[in-house]
């Protein structure tokens, strides 16, 4: 083996070509910087599409979009919302079961764009190991975040959410905002990878509990083609997610049923076998004999 | 289920040792998350919140953080606290020295508030209660002075009624009047455009959060004069009328001062049968 990183995807953009082999990135970055443009051409240059920030939103004067987390750490203090904050809940929550519950964090949340930064510097230059983290820690965070709100009374991890001090800092005024959104940077270059998203958030873990039952999933129509490139799993943030599903551990479906699955698509992007495919849940491919065993590799990163 | 090598008593100690670390990290976490939230719930002297806006310890906890008071405010006054600044980062206020509140009749920012951050029973901006203006420099008030700067009192979009000039003798000059600017916290919404308009370097007058500004009597306490007017007649036996030591043929009358006594009235406005020792006794006999 190359001392030198492999350049993931690479087989997939000989195969299939750049555009193909990026699809699914390129989509996702337009989704993100679209939402995030459509924010800022009100303050920007006047023109209002939508108010508000990711918070609560209020788009063309006729969608109300609420952030159900937060407005949960509000609730529990007893302070009930006016009716749009409660439309706008709702819609949210219903999109998310139909689309993923974490598509939220791979096509909306700004801190995507930090934290895919600082993996893809992770991979580039080879930085290993960290800190060991469990990917539990979100849900004792989200746990943590809703007990000290009904303790201090306040709307508690407002006070710390790099996701809205983000969003707010570019809509509003960063201040020193960017301070903590470098820190968040620096903790998945350094201290754990994928370390902020893949386990500590607990908005992302909020979505996951919305996601969990929900429609839109990456399928695995062709797993058997599978040739152990390992490209999906080095490319995948959330990568505990793949193998159930690619390796029918325990006679799993060829699908990824996991809630921390982020549908971001890059899967299948990097996949010169053409494996992944995006499909709703009740349809589950039908399941082919899987003749390669599994790799050892692929047992060293469960 | 995957088949374990290990003993089961193994098994469950490893359980409960990472639950208690995860357990005791992520409670660290929020040890310094709620003394942070709790801390940040003050409310800083030069901050005032938007029309409407609940106490600040419900309206922290009532503020989702979205911003849309501070866009549909036509005037731009509003401001998302920032992480640095010292109150509950994201939620909105104004610095009336900078931009005060201009009391929009249609309260387009408690319109646009998705919750019951900013109370939405406000119906007319003259109710609001921003805070509460307080003249706190009588060194440096022009009207303290001696002058008729009167800004404040001009400014003020309940004038009148909020602020008022009370005539006081020029005890310097010894023959003009001081028109004293006195805020009645009825009335003032704390709008803030008194602090904005004071001409001195440093405004006179300034606009606080309710909390620090507003004094409050006692529960127990009862104003003489106010319950005398609801009952229609003192509460307490009357006082006696005072009687006093005068000079021969003058009397002295609450009010008025010393007068002569007209002929044929003698004696009716003194005591003379006491001799004064006596009377500097009282009433020991």
């Amino acid at each position: 083996m190359s001392t030198l990183p492999k350049k993931i995807g690479a087989e997939a953009i000989a195969e299939k070509g750049w555009l193909a082999a990026h699809k699914w990135l390129i989509l996702r970055r337009s989704s993100q910087i679209g939402i995030l443009l459509a924010f800022l051409v009100g303050p920007w240059m006047g023109l209002w599409i939508v108010k508000g920030n990711l918070n609560y939103s209020y788009t063309l004067g006729v969608l109300p979009l609420t952030d159900p987390y937060l407005l949960l750490q509000s609730m529990l203090n007893g302070k009930l919302p006016e009716t749009l904050a409660f439309v706008g809940a709702a819609i949210v929550i219903l999109f998310y079961i139909l689309i993923g519950g974490r598509s939220y964090c791979a096509w909306v949340c700004p801190v995507n764009l930090v934290a895919d930064s600082a993996s893809w510097l992770r991979r580039r230059f080879g930085v290993k190991g960290g800190v060991h983290l469990s990917r539990t820690t979100r849900y004792w965070m989200l746990g943590m975040t809703l007990v000290v709100s009904v303790l201090t009374g306040t709307v508690a991890w407002e006070m710390l959410n790099p996701v809205s001090m983000l969003h707010r800092g570019l809509i509003f005024g960063m201040g020193f905002a960017w301070l903590v959104i470098f820190a968040v940077f620096l903790f998945d270059l350094f201290v754990a990878q994928r370390g902020w998203c893949g386990h500590v958030c607990p908005v992302g873990a909020f979505y996951s509990l919305i996601g969990r039952a929900s429609v839109l999933r990456v399928h695995l129509p062709q797993r058997e083609a599978c040739n152990n490139c390992m490209d999906c799993y080095a490319v995948c943030p959330e990568f505990q997610v793949i193998k159930p599903a690619l390796k029918a551990v325990d006679g799993a479906p060829p699908i990824i049923l996991d809630a921390q699955c982020v549908n971001c698509g890059r899967c299948i992007d990097v996949c010169s076998k053409d494996v992944f495919a995006f499909g709703a849940r009740f349809s589950v491919p039908d399941s082919k004999p899987i003749t390669q065993a599994p790799e050892p590799i692929a047992e060293a990163l469960k | 289920m995957t088949t374990t090598i290990q003993p089961k008593g193994s098994a469950r100690r490893q359980f409960i040792v990472d639950t208690a670390r995860m357990a005791c990290g992520v409670g660290m976490v929020g040890l310094g998350l709620g003394l942070y939230a709790r801390h940040a719930t003050a409310l800083p002297p030069a901050a005032i919140r938007p029309p409407g806006a609940l106490p600040e310890d419900r309206f922290s906890a009532a503020c989702i953080r979205c911003g849309m008071c501070v866009r549909d405010c036509p005037y731009d006054i509003l401001h998302l606290a920032k992480p640095e600044d010292p109150m509950s980062t994201g939620t909105p206020y104004f610095v009336a020295r900078q931009a005060p509140c201009e009391m929009c009749e249609n309260l387009p920012c408690v319109k646009a508030c998705p919750t019951a951050a900013l109370d939405h029973s406000l119906k007319e901006i003259n109710k609001a209660k921003m805070g509460l203006a307080v003249l706190v420099a009588q060194e440096t008030c022009l009207n303290f002075l001696g002058l008729r700067c009167d800004i404040c009192y001009r400014v003020c979009p309940v004038i009148d009624k909020a602020i008022t000039l009370d005539p006081q003798t020029n005890a310097r000059t010894g023959r003009h009047t001081l028109f004293i600017p006195v805020v009645h916290s009825e009335h003032c919404t704390g709008c803030g455009k008194c602090e904005k308009s004071c001409p001195t370097e440093i405004a006179a007058i300034k606009v606080f959060p309710l909390y620090m500004a507003k004094g409050q009597l006692s529960a127990h306490y009862r104003l003489g004069w106010v319950e005398k007017e609801k009952a229609g007649g003192s509460l307490v036996a009357p006082d006696v009328e005072h009687r006093y030591h005068m000079p021969e043929g003058l009397k002295y009358e609450y009010g008025k001062g010393l007068s002569v006594v007209p002929p044929g009235e003698a004696g009716s406005g003194s005591v003379p049968s006491v001799p004064p020792v006596k009377a500097l006794q009282g009433d020991k006999l």
